[in-house]
């Protein structure tokens, strides 16, 4: 077995404050297969950090097992608290939400329950009302009495982030938000994640289109065979077209 | 016509009681993916735990303290059995209820003996309540279907009104994602399972006074719930409601008519007798083929429509 390969880091980083999720020498498995080799990633307060790197590297299965969602070993710490062993309804309590890539809503259920059930509870707190979600997406507002299962796929997209949203949670894990999407609707995501930040909410963003992540990220990890394999900022990415055709092109 | 009228609400009353039955495990199997092959014998004990009740508070106490009851020996079963066998997948959740079933069953034989309870209905619903041309209706039966109707509306409002219900409607199509939402997913399948012994505990404390408190009662009634979430297409609570219904119905028409391929052929000028060949095929009356009805439609059922009359997936 080959010693994992050291990141190459972009730039040395500045020095920050305590990062509000660590992730540290993660390992995960679905079965018998080994999916993470040691995966190493920090996210702090208020940042949009992008997960980079080609299908089948792990990206889904790294905010998965942070979420508790995969057979994992490793640390995963939250504001200081080991998540690791937890299941991802206690992930859910501590603060992190996710946005699953296959946009999984409720199709039975109405565009309002839907956003209902991201509430952990029955009273509505925190940062974000159903009527925040509605203007942000008016659309939503208009179908907000209609089946889920009837929107068209730009419209889950929105559902499936403003549900989570409605959980209020602190750090926000979201998989391939944009894929698939009309460049309108790409637009109208890209903004909400400027609102999720202003409302000082963290991203983890798993993302396909490097121009998008470039474009909003703090900072991009790319991963490469179940390991992280680059950390750096986006000027160092777009500098470093040795480890993109490398790690990203197709 | 008195006699349609009669066996009509015979079959719906049969058919709400199945429903209740059923409910729990189409529910069950849609959200857990269980076959769970001891809802029956949740059945069973809802009639012997309303028996024992009665025996000392009355039979009225039975009837809310026995779903109780069964629906916490429910709950306990998904908790510390059903929960650990999960992770070995669904031919182990298969094994396990059809062990449970004897166990169930082995248990009532040790605790009250292999012979029917003298388990019957109150006094104060025995008797006609109605006149249908003239022959009366007994109360017990329009007794059932109140109950059953009153359950029926209950299960709906709890489902389509009430946040637990919407998890559980969420929880149909993606668990793991309402999970990450923050909710108790494995509570919520241990509420449901508890739920769905309860339904089929309330149809034994009914079903038990009407018809016979037996160990012998949940083989009897097993197969037919089966039959039902497979015609009605597994998973799905309509379905389910009308395959109660429709077998209800096919079961308590059929027993009462002699109708018979030979008077059928008959029928169309083709006489058939003793020397016709499997002349005794041809001669067996509509009541004799009763039993094997239901089955004869589900076995149709798989051939021409697998997902069943509602179900959504395929075979």
């Amino acid at each position: 077995m080959s010693t994992p390969p050291a990141p190459q880091s972009g730039s040395a980083q500045p020095m920050l404050a305590q990062p509000m999720l660590e992730v540290r020498d993660l390992h995960a498995y679905y079965g018998k297969s080994h999916i993470l080799h040691g995966v190493h990633l920090d996210v702090r307060q208020g940042e949009i950090v992008s997960l980079l790197g080609r299908n089948g590297v792990g990206r889904s299965t790294t905010i998965k097992a942070v979420m508790g969602m995969v057979d994992c070993r490793g640390s995963v710490k939250f504001r200081g608290a080991e998540l690791v062993g937890l299941k991802a309804f206690e992930v859910a309590h501590r603060g992190l939400g996710y946005v699953p890539e296959n946009r999984d809503i409720f199709p039975t259920l109405t565009v309002r329950q839907n956003l209902l059930l991201g509430q952990k509870g029955t009273r509505q707190s925190g940062r974000w009302k159903m009527d925040d979600m509605f203007e942000l997406f008016p659309r939503l507002r208009e179908r907000a009495d209609t089946e889920a299962g009837v929107l068209s796929g730009g419209e889950q997209q929105m559902l499936t982030l403003c549900r989570t949203l409605m959980g209020d949670p602190e750090l926000v894990m979201i998989d391939e938000p944009t894929e698939g999407l009309a460049p309108k609707i790409v637009e109208q995501v890209a903004r909400l994640f400027e609102e999720i930040r202003k409302r000082g909410v963290s991203i983890l963003l798993v993302e396909q289109k490097l121009a998008i992540a470039l474009d909003i990220s703090e900072r991009l990890y790319v991963m490469g065979h179940g390991r992280i394999v680059f950390e750096g900022r986006p000027s160092d990415v777009r500098g470093n077209a040795a480890m993109r055709k490398e790690w990203l092109e197709v | 016509m008195e006699f349609f009228l009669v066996q009509l609400l015979n079959g719906i009353s049969y058919g709400l009681l199945l429903f209740m039955l059923s409910s729990g495990l189409t529910i069950v199997f849609s959200l857990m993916g269980v076959l769970n092959f001891a809802h029956a014998s949740f059945y069973m004990l809802g009639a012997y735990f309303a028996y024992q009740v009665s025996t000392v508070l009355g039979f009225w106490a039975g009837l809310v303290v026995a779903p109780l009851l069964v629906g916490l020996v429910g709950m306990a079963v998904e908790r510390y059995g059903l929960r650990q066998v999960h992770k070995h997948g669904h031919v182990a959740e298969l094994l396990f209820t059809f062990g449970l079933a004897y166990l169930i069953e082995e248990a009532v034989h040790l605790i009250w003996g292999r012979s029917a309870l003298e388990y019957r209905v109150p006094p104060e619903l025995d008797g006609p309540i109605f006149q249908i041309m003239g022959s009366p209706y007994p109360m017990y039966r329009t007794f059932m279907m109140l109950v059953s109707v009153a359950m029926l509306v209950s299960i709906w409002l709890a489902l389509t009104r009430t946040r637990i219900g919407l998890v559980i409607q969420a929880a149909l199509s993606h668990p793991e994602t309402v999970e990450a939402l923050g909710h108790n997913v494995p509570r919520v399948f241990m509420l449901v399972f508890g739920g769905g012994a309860a339904l089929a505990g309330l149809a034994g404390v009914i079903g038990g006074a009407a018809f016979v408190t037996d160990p012998g009662m949940a083989v009897s009634v097993g197969p037919i719930v089966f039959v039902i979430v497979v015609v009605g297409g597994m998973g799905s609570l309509a379905g389910a409601f009308v395959a109660s219904l429709l077998i209800g119905c096919l079961q308590n028409f059929s027993i009462s008519l002699d109708w018979s391929l030979a008077g059928l052929f008959s029928w169309f000028g083709w006489m058939v007798g003793p020397d016709t060949p499997l002349w005794s095929l041809w001669n067996v009356k509509l009541s004799q083929a009763a039993p094997v009805l239901p089955y004869l439609l589900m076995v149709l059922m798989l051939i021409f429509r697998p997902k069943g009359l509602m179900g959504t997936r395929e075979g």
